[in-house]
């Protein structure tokens, strides 16, 4: 179907985003790559009054290295974090992720923040921020803020965000220890039935796993001691999976234990 | 109501819609180009695939508006003249195409492929073509007709 009519606003700085989100309130909505929210609106599942677009702001697109990480900017596309250099040399599992994210068609407009900020939990980049602990920097006309990703999630497709604010970065901490993410999907680049990110660093191990909440659920399986098998209990014991068309609760359960194991051992070796 | 110039082909191109105007629509609709198809209008199908400065996109994921001053280049733009180009043969004679509807996707999304990955092993090239869905051939004739083109490309040179 066709997207309902909007406002349509494309403002050239963060400044004017700011300010036409604000006049806008509740009525508005950020148009960035635009792979969650015009499927959306093509089926009328949203209808925003105004859009805030901001492909025309100069400067979000930036990926950049800071101390203990990188820097995602808001209009970063998916498939320009995965080929970045700087990305990957301070976190590599940003890379493997993001080759789990749809399709290269899909990846060279959708953005990594605008992923994050749609808050899936069926999805693979709200996982990864989850499980290295990132946060979310946004601007307001109050002024800036970094929202930590366990304060970020707050349910299926709910952030922390308030109306007005605009996410203008996404911060991927690099980890001490070896990362890995494992899903199943039923087709190649389609949202997953399951799937878990993990990290092991010597002393500590935790995983972030999808589809299985109502946001990315971060697990600690640090009390297992390296045994893999264990963790994935701790995991199964944790998680709170749906049935839906594409799985049940329980084989969510079971592929998600599955999972778990797999993703630690491969971090566990890397 | 939003006049958008869009380089399509090439030529510049301008048409004065609303900013729900999907980049789809604008090409179909607006500039009568109807060599892009629309099948599933939510990004699934891929049939809809055109290239924005050179890089696959869902035409029917993008607004018009949105994309103003960019440079499209949708399966209008791929032959020289009369002349075929490497892909578009390749799928000819591999027979890579039944019915027809999603082929402009394909051809848009292998040509882009091809160009970074000028030859593919098979997986890549299986890969390359998973985010377009096609109902008759099977995919396999399709995965026959990137190599191919991948053959003739590298046999013409750029």
């Amino acid at each position: 179907m066709k997207p309902p009519s909007f406002v349509y606003h494309a403002p050239a700085t963060v400044a004017e985003a700011v300010e036409a989100l604000t006049a806008a309130g509740a009525d508005g909505k950020v148009l960035a790559g635009g792979q969650s929210l015009i499927p959306l609106m093509n089926m009328r599942l949203a209808a925003p009054g105004q859009l805030v677009d901001i492909n025309h702001v100069a400067g979000l697109g930036e990926i950049t290295a800071e101390a203990g990480g990188v820097r995602v900017g808001a209009l970063a596309r998916h498939a320009e974090v995965e080929a970045s250099e700087t990305a990957f040399a301070a976190q590599p599992l940003v890379r493997r992720a993001l080759r789990l994210v749809a399709h290269p068609a899909v990846r060279n407009r959708g953005t990594t923040v605008g992923s994050i900020v749609h808050a899936d939990p069926a999805a693979e980049m709200p996982a990864v921020l989850a499980l290295l602990g990132g946060s979310v920097r946004v601007r307001g006309a109050g002024g800036e803020r970094d929202i930590p990703a366990a304060e970020f999630f707050t349910g299926p497709m709910e952030s922390s965000l308030r109306t007005g604010e605009l996410a203008v970065s996404a911060f991927f901490p690099s980890a001490e220890g070896g990362t890995a993410i494992v899903e199943v999907a039923r087709r190649h680049g389609d949202y997953a039935m399951a799937g878990v990110a993990a990290l092991v660093a010597p002393g500590h191990a935790r995983v972030a796993c999808l589809s299985v909440g109502a946001v990315p659920v971060v697990v600690d399986v640090t009390e297992a001691e390296g045994d893999w098998t264990r963790a994935a209990e701790l995991v199964q014991e944790r998680i709170e999976p749906e049935a839906d068309i594409h799985a049940t609760a329980d084989y969510r359960r079971h592929l998600t234990g599955v999972l778990a194991a797999r993703a630690l051992k491969e971090a566990a070796d890397a | 109501m939003h006049d958008v110039t869009l380089i399509v082909n090439g030529v510049p191109r301008h048409a004065r819609v609303p900013a729900r105007r999907l980049l789809s629509d604008f090409l179909r609709h607006d500039l009568g180009l109807t060599g892009t198809h629309v099948g599933c209008e939510h990004g699934v199908c891929g049939a809809c695939t055109v290239l924005l400065d050179g890089r696959p996109v869902r035409a029917c994921l993008t607004f018009a508006a949105s994309v103003a001053g960019h440079e499209v280049t949708t399966v209008e733009g791929l032959a020289d003249g009369d002349r075929l180009s490497p892909v578009q043969r390749a799928f000819a004679e591999c027979h890579g195409l039944q019915c027809g509807f999603c082929t402009p996707g394909f051809l848009t999304t292998v040509t882009a492929f091809l160009r970074e990955n000028p030859a593919p092993a098979d997986d890549e090239a299986i890969e390359a073509v998973a985010g377009n869905l096609c109902r008759c051939t099977g995919y396999q004739n399709i995965v026959k007709s990137v190599h191919r083109a991948a053959e003739l490309m590298a046999e013409e040179g750029p």
